[in-house]
């Protein structure tokens, strides 16, 4: 292990390790502790100046000022009715496209994977008047459908990579035998290999689901009203609106943030394993 | 159990050959692949071709295109805020290529086995889950002049506060800072993962040699994570060169215009209140990709090389 294991060094190092561990993790979090007290202090404290000490009271009241006096629900709302279906779409496209790149040899093969690489790191202003174009002439402008066929569309370049090198890494082995056996090569895909895909499909999931809820570039360019809006355009919005109440801001910030926050700490495993794949071999 | 299930899908279709059944090897990854391939087609590769075709004209979005030539591209060359922009591009490039090491420094921190280590691992992280909209509100917060607990430290330790993001002197620097905070964060999970593969019994047998600290790091752990640093730049660079959300939530550009950066002036230009020029800002967009083109033909340049050792 590197660095030296902490266990084998001096006692007074230990306990300086012990000691900066949990100050060097506030340091770093300031800015997201700061913000959280903020959202949690009634509007009187920010009113008296009471800008960094605790509150005087916790006012949960500002999140149910949000709650109220905002369309932030709709916001939340919209927001999973485009991730949910993208998740669905992009995961199940890149399955199958995945699966195709991995498995036979074709001439054209590494063309069309290294066109999906590519295509997911163009900057995004370069597709962004044609596809604005290309949704508001199939009258989906401004619908959370338009939003959610580009995500779709844009992340199974990324996924398609990720499956591909995932089904690449399976013993090939297995779908050598069923070939000989004479079992059809849809039924391979379906029966023999999806079933040993799942801890991708999780990892995946998990990881659209946050580059999604996070998309902020193409919620502004596809979407204009509240009706439509995820959150994270619905909090550029609102921010405009809440000028100098910070005790909403920070209210708001901290619902936006809750979604992708929980899935992680949930599927924490499958998160960090899907982010590091190819970070360790190669 | 996958063996009898295999040999029982076998036995109900031994004897249909045909047309299908002999040529399946062959289609079956066409038919695999359609659904990828057409909506890639669509919503990406065609509109690529679209905006560069599109950088040749004057259209305001609704009316009829005028072909220009190379007018916009020229129009760019006098255009003060498209080298503000570019000149942004540059400092945001040169400056998150500090998360990479930061990260690696973290990493290296946190690399121990004590209680809770897998806590602060995660709390550490926890920047990088949040959506940049909410990340550019917390520094807006942070930054705010007045009140704010950055302008507060500045002010405890100069005298006078400092408002960030109102001074085109430090407005792009504010913003960056804002980035690296999630970035620094996803490359130390990079890193962290890869010391986690590193080769033990290396360590070891170095350590006999005598190689500790830095000449350790340098000669036996770096080499070994020289994938998890190739991740970490290219998401590093596209990252920098992506960077819209921070300066739209944190400035909206401003002040003056002085912390946009070609994404934002691209938009701003195409589709803000400011105007439609879709074609100019098409050509904005398309300087964009040539920049990107160069770092994106290099990782891939790269992987077709790792591709063809496999």
């Amino acid at each position: 292990m590197f660095p030296r294991p902490i266990e084998h060094t001096a006692p007074a190092t230990q306990l300086l390790y012990k000691v900066a561990l949990p100050i060097a993790l506030i340091l770093w979090l300031l800015p997201l502790l700061g913000v959280a007290m903020t959202s949690l202090k009634p509007s009187s404290d920010l009113a008296a100046g009471n800008y960094f000490g605790l509150p005087s009271q916790i006012a949960f009241s500002n999140y149910a000022d949000v709650f109220n006096n905002s369309p932030i629900g709709k916001y939340i709302l919209n927001s999973f009715k485009v991730t949910i279906p993208t998740v669905i779409g992009a995961v199940a496209i890149a399955c199958l496209s995945g699966f195709a790149l991995a498995v036979y040899r074709f001439r054209m093969n590494l063309l069309i994977f290294f066109l999906f690489v590519a295509g997911n790191f163009v900057p995004f202003q370069i597709l962004m008047v044609p596809v604005r174009d290309l949704t508001v002439s199939t009258g989906l402008y401004n619908t959370i459908t338009g939003l959610a066929l580009f995500h779709i569309a844009f992340q199974s370049g990324f996924c398609t990579l990720f499956m591909r090198n995932f089904i690449k890494g399976l013993p090939f082995e297995l779908i050598e035998s069923a070939r000989v056996e004479g079992v059809s090569e849809f039924r391979i895909f379906w029966y023999i290999v999806l079933p040993l895909m799942r801890s991708a499909i999780a990892a995946l999931s998990v990881l659209v689901f946050t580059f999604i809820w996070n998309d902020y570039f193409w919620a502004t360019v596809l979407t204009t009203s509240a009706e439509t809006q995820p959150v994270t355009a619905g909090l550029y919005s609102l921010n405009g609106q809440w000028i100098a109440q910070w005790q909403l801001v920070s209210a708001g910030s901290i619902i936006a943030a809750m979604p992708p926050v929980l899935m992680f700490f949930l599927m924490q495993r499958h998160f960090i394993a899907g982010l590091t794949l190819g970070a360790t071999k190669g | 159990m996958t063996g009898s299930a295999t040999t029982a899908i076998a036995a109900t279709q031994a004897n249909t050959p045909g047309i299908w059944k002999r040529n399946q090897r062959a289609w079956a990854p066409w038919i695999f692949l359609a659904p990828g391939i057409a909506m890639f087609a669509l919503y990406v590769i065609y509109p690529i071709i679209a905006s560069m075709w599109l950088s040749f004209y004057d259209w305001d979005g609704l009316g009829t295109k005028t072909w220009l030539g190379l007018d916009n591209y020229v129009e760019l060359f006098d255009d003060e805020a498209f080298y503000t922009s570019l000149y942004n591009n540059i400092i945001w490039l040169v400056l998150y290529m500090l998360a990479v090491p930061a990260g690696l420094f973290v990493a290296l921190f946190l690399n121990q086995t004590v209680t809770g280590i897998r806590i602060y691992k995660s709390l550490f992280f926890f920047p990088f889950v949040i959506s940049q909209v909410v990340v550019g509100l917390i520094f807006s917060w942070f930054y705010a002049p007045n009140f704010g607990l950055f302008y507060n430290m500045i002010e405890w330790l100069t005298g006078t506060g400092i408002a960030v993001l109102a001074d085109d002197r430090y407005v792009t620097y504010g913003i960056i800072a804002a980035g690296l905070w999630p970035q620094i964060a996803y490359c130390m999970i990079l890193y962290l993962t890869g010391l986690n593969n590193v080769a033990p019994d290396q360590i070891e047998a170095a350590r006999l040699d005598g190689a500790r600290g830095w000449k350790m790091l340098w000669h036996i752990i770096l080499p070994q994570l020289r994938p998890a640093t190739f991740i970490a730049v290219v998401v590093t660079v596209i990252g920098a060169l992506r960077s819209f959300d921070l300066v739209s939530i944190m400035t909206d550009g401003g002040p003056y215009g002085s912390s946009r950066v070609l994404s934002f002036y691209m938009y701003e230009q195409a589709l803000s209140e400011y105007g439609f020029r879709m074609g100019y800002g098409a050509a904005i967009a398309v300087v964009l990709f040539a920049i990107m083109m160069i770092f994106i033909s290099g990782f891939i340049w790269k992987m077709v090389r790792d591709e063809r050792g496999l």
